[in-house]
């Protein structure tokens, strides 16, 4: 039996803007399986929230998707088209089966409950009623993310500093232990030391309860820390996808070489860095062939004409880019 | 050695919410030197933002002095107040923010060259202007100067700020946060930028920020403090502070920095806290302001006197380091038993 949980094929997603169609999501295939912590990476625009945004139907009213499907498998091992899915249907995915946790916990709870009713609600909403157990699993996952339980379900979301709420929201979140759970950007605006908690916390979590993450991140530190696979967007398109450790080591998009290249790592001394050249393309008029060729310092006149597909090179190392031996080349000397 | 540009004796700044006074900043006393890099880090609270105002003169000390070039600026009238002012300038950190949307890039920009007299008349104003667009990379010029900051960038509206405080040749720049919010892959440009007019201009570069590794690669060549609730507790040069750091303070964040590097990160030695809680500026435990939080607290001895910066004996780091324990040698039997 194969453990995939979810399958995306060929999600394209276009925003209809004043200006023109913004095409955010262009052919995106990946898998997530069973228990792994797949790192969706990539600039502001890259696509990365969209087409996340899309497995939970919660696009803006001016997205529209435009091809692909999203296979999910649930617990009772039934595969289903999460787009096709009724209101209702999507209503039961939400949370039970696939839960989202958003950047800026701030604005995720209603400021008018206290946090005790909030995970009532969420209970009540999937056919929950039994308010003890409800209590008693959220008591447990409270005590997970090394929150004091009374003191938290007592309290209204703005008695709760930044940090007590994303742990809260995370776990929330798995209160009705969705087999998958994305997050979006969990530690940003969070101090160093609480993002160090909430990192921990997650990790912890996935190991005991065995669900799978789709993280999105601009942070490649994080990724480094949390993901199994790491899939770089450009774009509206994934460019390279594989182990966390190909990625990282053995990079063969430039654009990937170019994020590794330009993050400063505490643990070196001196070190030099760079900028990818340019800034990231207009969506509404992405640049022929390669998204990427305007930027890219491997630019032949093959990547300005013809779009490179997503190849596998190595074993679930896949990259599209038409001059991978170029990136070989130049990836040398940036772990020495 | 080089000469001292502006010097912080004392500084103590309060705000008031209410009938609650919250002291935001508390006994900074710094020497900042001519054409120096140097980076204020510490987490949301610690008070680096209020500094760096206090720096520009945004915001005025509620006791203590800043002096400027020899000068108490608090004193400063006419013509001196002027020269401070053109001296000392600051580059925000949202370049969305910072710009006035009702202004074209050339109005932005040719106002402080005016208000200081760098310039006299529009032909000499457009002149000017074209220059620091160049120097900024904002080229070719005549494709950005007539335009107002919407049609821009982030990264492109981060130069206009850029130039913007190059505009009256300081003596002293303040960068708060100011690439935190630009796209990863030209943060470092933005960086460069920044470098380069430090080496042309001489000026005293000040980077305000929460990124330790972005402290270190911007500041190698020179120093960082690093603030925790209104106090800095740890001041050296780069190279000490990111490799060999001494305050438990700066041991922790930095062993809670994830890195770009998968095996590196996961095999970090994390240091555990006694507790995650940051205190409130208004209710400030008594000694140390670290000791709730410090694994290696000594009783008496660290919620007892708030620690003053001082040298640590017999190590091999001249960081000055505000910890009872480690700068007077008392406790420290305790302190290394723990640490072990």
């Amino acid at each position: 039996m194969s453990d995939v949980v979810l399958s995306v094929q060929d999600v394209s997603i276009v925003y209809h803007a004043d200006r023109g169609d913004v095409k955010a999501s262009n052919h995106i295939s990946f898998d997530l399986h069973k228990g792994e912590a797949i790192a969706l990476i990539g600039e502001s625009g890259s696509g990365k929230t969209t087409v996340s945004l899309s497995f939970v139907d919660m696009l803006p009213k001016v997205a529209e998707i435009t091809s692909g499907k999203v296979l999910f498998t649930n617990r009772d091992g039934k595969t289903s088209n999460i787009f096709e899915y009724s209101h209702e249907q999507m209503r039961d995915l939400r949370w039970k089966e696939c839960a989202m946790v958003f950047q800026g916990s701030q604005s995720s709870f209603n400021p008018v409950l206290r946090i005790r009713e909030q995970f009532l609600d969420t209970a009540r909403a999937h056919g929950w009623n039994n308010k003890e157990e409800v209590i008693a699993k959220a008591i447990e996952l409270l005590k997970f993310v090394r929150l004091d339980p009374e003191r938290t379900l007592e309290s209204y979301p703005h008695e709760l500093s930044g940090g007590m709420k994303q742990r809260t929201l995370i776990a929330l979140g798995v209160l009705l232990s969705p087999p998958v759970v994305i997050f979006d950007e969990p530690t940003t605006a969070l101090d160093i030391i609480t993002q160090r908690a909430i990192i921990d916390v997650l990790k912890e979590m996935q190991k005991e309860l065995g669900f799978s993450i789709i993280f999105i991140s601009h942070d490649l530190a994080l990724a480094a820390e949390l993901s199994t696979r790491v899939a770089t967007m450009y774009a509206g398109a994934i460019v390279e996808l594989g182990p966390v450790e190909d990625i990282f080591y053995r990079a063969l998009h430039p654009y990937t070489l170019g994020l590794l290249r330009s993050v400063p790592r505490l643990s070196q001394a001196n070190e030099e860095l760079s900028s990818i050249k340019g800034n990231p393309p207009d969506l509404i008029n992405p640049p022929s062939g390669c998204k990427f060729h305007p930027r890219c310092e491997f630019a032949s006149e093959k990547c300005a004409t013809k779009e490179p597909p997503l190849v596998e090179y190595e074993d679930n190392h896949q990259a599209a880019c038409w001059h991978t031996e170029k990136v070989i080349e130049a990836r040398k000397g940036l772990w020495d | 050695m080089s000469k001292s540009i502006m010097k912080l004796n004392n500084i103590y700044r309060s705000f008031k919410k209410g009938r609650t006074v919250i002291p935001v900043l508390k006994d900074i006393n710094m020497d900042l030197k001519e054409q120096e890099y140097i980076c204020f880090v510490g987490e949301s609270g610690c008070g680096k933002t209020t500094l760096g105002k206090i720096i520009t003169g945004l915001l005025k000390p509620s006791s203590g002095e800043l002096i400027y070039q020899g000068k108490d600026v608090a004193k400063l009238k006419g013509s001196s107040y002027t020269d401070y002012r053109r001296g000392v300038q600051i580059i925000h950190q949202d370049p969305y923010a910072s710009l006035n949307p009702t202004h074209t890039i050339f109005d932005i920009l040719s106002f402080p060259l005016y208000r200081h007299k760098v310039v006299k008349g529009r032909k000499a104003a457009r002149e000017k202007v074209s220059e620091l667009l160049t120097s900024v990379g904002l080229t070719p010029v005549a494709a950005v100067i007539d335009k107002y900051p919407h049609q821009l960038s982030g990264g492109q509206r981060q130069r206009v700020g850029i130039a913007r405080a190059l505009t009256t040749n300081p003596k002293v720049i303040v960068a708060d946060e100011s690439v935190s919010m630009v796209d990863v892959s030209i943060r470092i440009s933005i960086l460069h930028m920044m470098m380069k007019m430090r080496e042309e201009l001489g000026s005293t570069m000040i980077f305000i920020t929460h990124d330790l590794a972005l402290a270190k690669y911007f500041a190698w060549k020179g120093r960082i403090a690093v603030m925790y609730l209104g106090r800095i507790v740890e001041i050296g040069t780069t190279p000490e502070i990111t490799q060999n750091p001494q305050h438990p303070y700066t041991k922790s964040l930095l062993s809670a920095l994830p890195e770009p590097d998968p095996d590196v990160t996961r095999r970090k030695e994390k240091i555990q806290l006694r507790s995650e809680d940051i205190p409130r500026l208004t209710e400030l435990p008594p000694g140390c302001p670290f000791h709730p939080r410090c694994p290696w607290f000594v009783e008496e001895l660290c919620d007892g006197e708030i620690p003053v910066l001082a040298d640590v004996p017999d190590s091999d780091s001249n960081a000055k380091v505000a910890c009872t324990p480690l700068t007077t040698g008392k406790g420290l039997n305790l302190y290394a038993s723990t640490t072990s």
